[in-house]
């Protein structure tokens, strides 16, 4: 067995390859820090990051091969167009099982928010290139591609989009993967059988006897503001609840984290009257597709022996990747203008915490400060100058960075944050000793420039009134007992929902980690909330918004408001480390016209 | 730079521990190595030997994993903590599962403490519990115990918490080793949604016992 010692210098020597190979000289390794007294690169730093578990190195994940990085431009995901044709059988209401539908319950809103367009797409296997250095990779993606096609919808134009599940059968999976799936909107307003629930999993592979048995599942997506059949009727819905960045992902109970490794993720964005996609109008935001450029993150290892994406069949506390791949490639480069730019960044982990800084590797002292205008896809009051953001497992950060005073340079995107296991995050390491993943290189030609200086905006929308009495306050406790990770002391069970929320009312939840060994990112399905408190005060002024995760750090408290309207049915709370929620930190919780008062269900 | 070969991949990392175990295996197993399922045995699948609570001599991979739709946990006989609950759960599931259990779906329990843990006290301990065939209490030499702990990922990544026997991961493990299939889920969820979740596994519909 390798000795640590013969380890970390192994682990120097690859970093210095990988290093040379991006084009950085010794002289930029010294000025950035990475030589050591002894002369090795700094271990588990520079452009991979190494993931190794402490107790020792055998148990240990492969080391990806080398790649060189910033080599490809940027991948852009296709736009996903409607069908021209009708879906054949049409969708209905309810379930068509025998049409081949593996939908168990009716359309809520179907007739009151009737589809106006409607888009197929298919869960299929396919074999893609992530980096040059690499042979095809064999994944699974939505339409065959990874990340999948960006949706494009726009408030008051509902949509039906007709998944349909071409996965290989089980026995084909390559090594890892359900193929039985549950694609989960992320953050949608909408009702319960058509939110990706994750016990909704459907496929040609399900039991004979089993409804979910099916081809193809018929999901709804009404696009409208929350409020629009409670609260705010008058105005067809509450302005302030406006989503912008949304994402679609399977949900699979048991088996998300794989499924999700296997690449089937992508983008859902969410305009309206004032945030357009057009800089000439509404909010004067960059104009999407061309400056409004979605980036979902994967961490990623390959198993140098098979030469494909490797996946720990048997870890219980989180995966990290020694390769970050960006829209589908490791370590791309993007080549920007010297404009202002939005982007829409999305972690989809496994398990990774980032801590994204722009870094000029000529000047690492600089604070190169960008502005955040989203958290998790909602854009805040006003944008708020920062000099980093930290996203956890999808989390999404809309930014916008200026370019102009970059122009003819090349900057990073650098990771900052150490994380060593999967459970949790380390420190923030110095400027340049983060990970590279992403190179801008301001050498476009320059263009026009028509969108808002975010400086100049005084406000995007009002927060939603939060000060209405709570029917229940609702204590979740999120915590570690002999390896399994629980909510309150139990466990997921598809087979019941754990509380009853009545319909129309405000709740408080309060959710508790009382460790220093992890840290949760929870996501509650369906209804958006505001963040109270975190840890007894006001949160940091990037979280002032409306969020759909809540990063619960070491020994945390968080209180969430919550306002639960428009639909019925059951909806998940879990943690979104996909290995903790495929290890049952899970949980499910239902709408109805009753609701229960239970305070630590 | 162009595509690196296989073979360039791996004379690049040939230095890597585990990668430089795999290689050389893949020479010895000539294109043994092309199979996920090859891939997913080597690794986590050491084949070492075992004896059940009934005295009977088996190889971890040859006789118990292979071709079989299984459960894994690990127990010890006097643990006072998570074990009962888990094991009398186990037992609904036993139940619940019938005739499959012995057939095509087996049930394995691995002692954290082969020194105590003698096959007549996994006897006995089985025999308390009602255990009924198709489900192996096993033991064997504590280093190969113990591997396969590692292996099957039932560690605490804290050194200290692993060290102690009282806090050990009390999560069961289910998997079609054919199908390349495995999750896993607390021992002590719902014995029902256990019961599920083996079926996530399941064989395809008219295979074996698959519906």
């Amino acid at each position: 067995m390798m000795s640590a010692r013969e380890k970390e210098r192994q682990n120097a020597a690859r970093n210095r390859r990988e290093l040379i190979a991006a084009g950085f000289s010794r002289r930029d390794f010294v000025k950035m820090g990475l030589v050591t007294r002894a002369g090795w690169l700094v271990p588990m730093r520079g452009l991979s990051a190494r993931s190794l578990r402490s107790d020792g190195e055998e148990d240990g994940q492969p080391t990806s091969p080398p790649t060189t990085p910033f080599v490809e431009e940027l991948s852009m995901m296709p736009i996903k167009q409607p069908v021209t044709s009708p879906l054949t059988p049409a969708p209905t209401q309810a379930p068509n099982h025998t049409g081949g539908e593996g939908r168990t319950r009716s359309h809520q809103a179907f007739l009151t928010s009737p589809p106006q367009k409607y888009y197929m797409v298919e869960q299929k296997e396919a074999f893609v290139s992530i980096s040059p250095n690499l042979d095809l990779q064999r994944i699974w993606g939505f339409d065959g591609i990874s990340p999948g096609p960006t949706y494009v919808a726009r408030y008051g134009e509902p949509v039906l989009v007709r998944n349909v599940n071409k996965l290989p059968p089980k026995e084909l999976n390559g090594g890892f993967g359900l193929p039985s799936v549950s694609t989960h909107l992320h953050n949608n307003h909408g009702p319960s059988e058509s939110d990706g629930n994750p016990c909704d999993f459907f496929g040609p592979f399900e039991k004979l006897d089993d409804p979910r048995r099916g081809d193809f599942y018929d999901q709804h997506y009404p696009n409208v503001l929350a409020g629009i059949y409670s609260t705010h009727q008058a105005t067809q819905g509450d302005i302030n609840e406006s989503l912008s960045t949304l994402w679609y992902h399977d949900h699979r109970v048991d088996f998300t984290s794989q499924n999700v490794y296997k690449g089937l993720a992508g983008f859902y964005l969410l305009f309206n009257q004032f945030d357009t996609g057009d800089e000439l109008t509404g909010f004067h935001l960059p104009s999407f597709p061309n400056f409004d450029i979605p980036l979902l993150f994967a961490d990623k290892v390959i198993d140098p022996t098979s030469g494909q994406i490797f996946f720990d069949l048997f870890n219980l506390d989180g995966i990290l990747g020694d390769k970050f791949l960006v829209n589908g490639k490791i370590q791309p480069r993007f080549t920007v203008s010297p404009r202002r730019y939005r982007f829409r960044l999305l972690d989809t982990g496994p398990s990774r915490f980032y801590q994204f800084h722009l870094t000029d590797p000529a000047n690492l002292s600089a604070v190169n400060s960008f502005w955040q205008i989203a958290n998790d896809g909602n854009l805040l009051p006003k944008p708020v100058s920062v000099s980093n953001v930290r996203i956890s497992v999808a989390e999404r950060m809309d930014i916008i960075i200026d370019f102009s005073k970059f122009a003819g340079k090349s900057i990073y995107l650098e990771n900052r944050l150490e994380q060593t296991d999967g459970r949790k995050p380390n420190g923030v390491l110095p400027a340049g000793q983060g990970n590279f993943v992403l190179r801008f290189d301001v050498t476009g030609p320059a263009v026009p420039d028509n969108s808002v200086d975010p400086a100049l905006i005084t406000k995007f929308y009002d927060l939603p009134d939060n000060t209405a009495q709570p029917r229940v306050t609702r204590t979740f406790r999120f915590e570690r007992g002999n390896g399994m990770w629980q909510i309150n002391g139990q466990f997921m069970d598809c087979t019941s929902a754990r509380f009853r929320v009545k319909q129309n009312t405000v709740e408080k939840w309060i959710l508790q980690n009382n460790s220093g060994g992890w840290q949760h990112p929870i996501h509650i399905h369906f209804e958006e909330f505001q963040m109270l408190k975190r840890n007894g005060v006001a949160p940091p002024p990037v979280e002032r918004g409306r969020k759909d995760v809540a990063r619960l750090q070491f020994d945390e408290q968080i209180e969430l408001f919550f306002r639960f309207r428009d639909f019925v049915g059951r909806y998940p709370m879990h943690c979104h480390n996909l290995v903790h929620e495929d290890h049952a930190m899970m949980l499910l919780w239902e709408i109805d016209d009753t609701g229960d008062l239970n305070t630590r269900p | 730079m162009g595509k690196i070969s296989r073979r360039a991949s791996l004379a690049i990392i040939g230095a890597a521990p585990l990668a430089g175990a795999l290689a050389v295996r893949a020479e010895e197993a000539g294109d043994g190595l092309s199979s996920s399922r090859e891939v997913i045995r080597s690794r986590y699948f050491p084949n070492v030997t075992l004896i059940t609570h009934e005295g009977r001599t088996v190889k971890f991979y040859d006789d118990l994993i292979k071709d079989n739709i299984v459960t894994i946990n690990f127990m010890y006989a006097d643990c006072g903590g998570v074990c009962p609950g888990i094991t009398m759960n186990l037992a609904k599931v036993q139940k619940a599962l019938g005739d499959r259990v012995g057939r095509d779906i087996f049930m394995y329990s691995f002692t954290l403490q082969p020194e105590h843990d003698t096959p007549a006290v996994l006897k006995a301990y089985a025999e308390m519990h009602g255990v009924k065939p198709g489900w192996s209490f096993l033991t064997g030499d504590p280093a190969d115990m113990e591997l396969l702990r590692r292996k099957l990922g039932f560690v605490d990544p804290d050194p200290e918490v692993d060290k102690d026997k009282s806090q050990h991961i009390g999560n069961v493990r289910y998997g079609n080793e054919p199908l390349q299939l495995w999750a896993a889920c607390p021992g002590l969820a719902n014995p029902q949604w256990i019961v599920e979740s083996i079926g996530f596994v399941d064989w395809p519909a008219g295979r074996r016992g698959g519906r």
